[in-house]
């Protein structure tokens, strides 16, 4: 193999891949709209328009990225440093919500805070209030809070994975030297922690920057983000240039970030020696310790499994025939929306029995998640001991994410809507649009673990004679293969919930969960209502399985790292 | 290595199945995602012409109609069903469609078929009104209110959720009944007093009748909601406990609602103009015609085609609603929506 090949090799899957699937058909609809006859329709208005989304956009996603970290934090130490009951169910809890589209979530959201939410009717009821003292939908303030449900598992995850690889000896070695637990965290810990700090918040900040469906069903008309403001010009004013700027603003707006956040990892990468799972797990035993521990157990359970529970109770419950009355809203208990969602009243074309939403969803997330694991463990090992071409290479892969989810949706159907690539109509492009979101979560997953991994172990495996292959099954795979199944689990929820790319290309023969529950709450009535909350609690259980089981996976060779 | 490998494999795969060619003739039709026709309908269909149809959803009304726009040079359907009339006029300029004159038309009142030249033809319509919540104003001891101006009035204050017309074709048309009543000079002082009566303005219908309504199952706090005349009979058809009478009404007092009516035509460029006119005339046959409401929650514009008895007991339509010229819309909605923003939103 020549020498010059040698370095490219690992990038060739990827870098196919997202010149096809991405660059192309992005810069094809970006060209339509922004060549030079169409820029000038871009007036004083439109540039101020722009300015204005773009100020509230970051504004918003800074706040988010903040809050998520203050929770997120915590939490990841809660859950690799502390042991406790449920705390498999917990964690599997507080990553749900990654995977519930938007519409369900704001349902969770409006149950428990809307005007006629829990909440509300019990201080109500409580302080014979006449009117409903929580408002909190339609504020920035539930714009934050939904993000901050959306993406703590983010940081739970990546943050968690690197201080669970994090070399004890360290943090002992600073406390044998006098310093205070405090001490150790902020001179030692935290600084140890930085790559993945930063990774988790570029990532958060990024989801939050390009942010939609929170914007559009919990905000409300009061907010524009850049990605809302950009379905407003590109789908209902047809005004392609003003939309093909503001996509580009949103994308050179990542661009930038990724370049920040490469730069900042590449200084700061860290080694440290691989520790066999849960050896550093203890029970809380000070008062502290236990102070800490009940706290972040009761703040997560409350704002993870209360909107969530709101969804299986709300499918179980059907409204007496007095609505309309306020504050009087009896209850009863019925399993009627799940058996009719096995019954094609209206015998629809489109109809699509629960079993086989669940297949079609499962079967885009087996793919999705072979996909995205096949691209990015080369990438990620490249990634791992970066050269040139990896500093110059690393930004474009995050891109995916910032990139506007309707403009690339037009991008392809310009681009895939003739042969040889006429693919708008095939269902392949589903897996393949959720790869593109799923990659940068994969490789940002695979990638510190690789890392870590110290060179002196392969060249102590190497001198004692094993081979090269044999170095990578004894030494690189038992430690990736934890950080192998965390990144699964992210391309899994990234697909089984994915609703926008979904919707794109879609075809009737194969529709997934997410898009029958979009169906049912398209068309008035009880009996649709219940059905699309049953539809999401099927929808929420099958992704708690999904995660469930991937994580209890023992991959053969993982040992027990 | 192997990976490199793996993924050149699957690309390959991909764009060979892309290319092969495929067993059965087959009609492409692209729609909103709202569309909807019984399976039997649409086999009968298959059976009498030897063809397999194919749907393609490509979003709600505006997505849908973009899509089409921006790949016309190589259309990815036969027949695009879904374009309603504050949209026409733009699929009208973008030249997409192939002209048809269907002899099904003779059928269609005049009132309907708004392209003289035929390359859209009408399909279905709605009113889109505001619906009450009988339990409330019964309860509250309130008169419904009967025309616009009424909603402006203290004693509703609060009481009415919209959506926005930037976003949702309802919110759109319920803009463009008021600019109809209050004309164009007057529309926006209107808004300015709703506004300052608490109206309350959420993006989607999802939104303003799940969450906001408070007749619908999300039972929110808002009685009055704009939706559709319709409605009414849908919330009796798919209600959780068997009704038998509709829980909520459509306010159709003059001008209070408009007239929302959906196109199909045949996309330029098919390799099957025969099929698609089949297809076409079959939409606006009646046996089609008459799938429409309980499917869709429209009105067939066939006026041969007899409506269901849900309809006829609970759904109202409008005797006059708001309707303007083609020309009007194209020429003031985007300036009619920013107007609109100004001075609700901001």
């Amino acid at each position: 193999m020549s020498s010059w090949l040698r370095p490219v090799l690992p990038w060739l899957g990827v870098s196919i891949f997202l010149s096809l699937f991405f660059l192309y058909p992005l810069a094809r609809i970006l060209w339509l709209g922004l060549n030079t006859a169409a820029l000038k329709i871009l007036d004083h208005a439109s540039l101020l328009l722009a300015f204005h989304s773009f100020l509230f956009t970051f504004y918003q996603a800074a706040l988010s990225t903040l809050l998520t970290l203050v929770l997120g934090l915590p939490a990841a130490f809660l859950f690799v440093r502390y042991d406790f009951q449920g705390k498999s169910l917990l964690r599997v809890l507080t990553a749900i919500p990654f995977m519930l589209p938007t519409v369900v979530v704001a349902a969770g959201f409006n149950a428990l805070l809307g005007p006629r939410g829990w909440v509300n009717l019990g201080l109500m009821d409580l302080f014979h209030l006449q009117s409903a003292p929580v408002s909190i939908i339609g504020t920035l303030g539930v714009i934050l809070l939904a993000h901050v449900f959306y993406n703590t598992t983010i940081v739970i995850r990546l943050v968690g994975n690197a201080l669970s690889h994090l070399d004890p000896c360290l943090e002992q070695a600073a406390r044998t030297l006098g310093a205070a637990p405090p001490r150790v965290l902020t001179h030692v810990t935290l600084p140890l922690l930085r790559p993945s700090i930063l990774a988790a918040s570029i990532l958060v900040f990024i989801f939050d920057f390009t942010s939609f469906g929170v914007i559009l069903l919990l905000g409300g008309p009061g907010f524009s983000t850049l990605e809302v403001e950009i379905y407003k010009q590109a789908m209902q004013i047809f005004n392609l240039p003003l939309a093909g700027l503001l996509s580009l603003i949103q994308l050179l707006c990542t661009l930038a970030f990724s370049i920040l956040y490469s730069r900042i990892v590449s200084r700061n990468a860290v080694t440290s020696a691989p520790r066999a799972a849960g050896t550093n797990l203890r029970k809380a035993c000070t008062f502290r310790q236990k102070f800490f521990l009940g706290g972040m157990v009761l703040l997560l359970l409350g704002l993870f499994l209360l909107p969530l529970v709101s969804l299986p109770l709300r499918s179980l419950t059907r409204l007496e025939a007095d609505r309309g009355q306020r504050g009087q809203v009896s209850y009863g208990i019925t399993g009627d929306y799940y058996t009719e969602l096995f019954i094609n009243r209206s015998d629809s074309i489109f109809y699509v029995p629960p079993f086989e939403a669940i297949g079609n969803s499962l079967g885009y997330a087996a793919v999705t998640v072979i996909l995205s694991l096949a691209l990015g463990f080369p990438v990620a090992s490249a990634l791992a001991r970066p050269r040139r071409l990896e500093r110059l290479l690393d930004p474009i892969l995050m891109l995916p994410l910032g990139a506007s989810a309707v403009t690339l949706g037009l991008g392809f159907i310009v681009t895939f809507n003739r042969p040889p690539m006429a693919l708008v109509t095939s269902p392949l492009l589903v897996p393949l649009a959720h790869t593109l979101i799923a990659l940068p979560f994969v490789i940002r997953s695979l990638q510190p673990a690789l890392a870590s991994i110290p060179d002196r172990l392969r060249q102590a495996a190497a001198s004692l004679g094993a081979s090269p292959r044999r170095v990578w099954f004894a030494v690189d795979w038992p430690i990736v293969a934890r950080a192998t199944i965390s990144a699964a689990v992210f391309a899994f929820t990234v697909s089984l919930g994915e609703f926008g790319a979904t919707s794109l290309v879609v075809r009737p023969e194969y529709p997934t969960m997410p898009i029958a529950i979009a169906r049912f709450l398209s068309q008035p009535g009880g009996m649709n209502y219940g059905q699309a909350m049953a539809m999401a609690t099927v929808l929420m259980v099958v992704c708690g399985i999904g995660i469930l089981l991937i994580e209890r996976l023992r991959l053969p060779g993982a040992g027990e790292f | 290595m192997k990976h490199i490998l793996l993924i050149a494999l699957l690309l390959t795969a991909i764009l060979l199945s892309a290319c092969s060619p495929k067993g059965p003739v087959m009609l492409t039709i692209m729609t909103h995602d709202s569309f909807s026709a019984r399976e039997s309908v649409i086999t009968a269909f298959e059976q009498a012409n030897n063809v397999k149809v194919v749907f393609l959803k490509s979003g709600d009304a505006g997505a849908a109609l973009n899509k089409a726009i921006l790949s016309k040079d190589s259309p990815l359907a036969d027949v695009f069903y879904g374009v309603d009339n504050t949209f026409l006029s733009r699929a009208l300029d973008a030249g997409i469609y192939e002209p048809y004159a269907s002899p099904l038309l003779a059928k269609i009142p005049a009132e309907f078929q708004l392209d003289p030249q035929n390359h859209a033809l009408p399909v279905d319509y709605g009113d889109i009104c505001i619906n009450y919540d009988k339990a409330y104003f019964t309860a509250h001891n309130l008169p419904v209110p009967a025309t616009l101006e009424d909603l402006a009035k203290p004693e509703y204050s609060g009481l009415l959720v919209v959506e926005n017309p930037a976003t949702s074709s309802p919110g759109l048309g319920f803009l463009l009944a008021t600019v109809k009543y209050f004309g164009p000079d007057g529309y926006l002082d209107y808004w300015r007093s709703l506004r300052a009566n608490g109206v309350v303005v959420v993006d989607g219908w999802e939104t303003a009748y799940y969450t906001n309504f408070s007749a619908s199952s999300g039972h929110g706090p808002q009685p009055l909601v704009v939706t559709y005349d319709t409605s009414p009979a849908a919330e009796v058809i798919y209600a959780s406990t068997p009704l038998t009478d509709a829980p909520t009404a459509s306010i159709l007092g003059p001008d209070t609602c408009f007239r929302q009516i959906e196109f199909v035509g045949i996309l330029k460029g098919t390799r099957q103009l025969d099929l698609a006119q089949k297809f076409v005339d079959y939409m606006l046959g009646q046996q089609f015609q008459e799938d429409i409401p309980l499917q869709m929650f429209m009105y067939p514009v066939n006026s041969d085609a007899s409506l269901p008895q849900e309809f006829t007991q609970y759904a109202q339509t409008a005797s006059q609603p708001a309707t303007f010229d083609l020309a009007v819309i194209a020429a003031n909605r985007d300036k009619w929506i920013a107007d609109w923003t100004a001075a609700v939103l901001h």
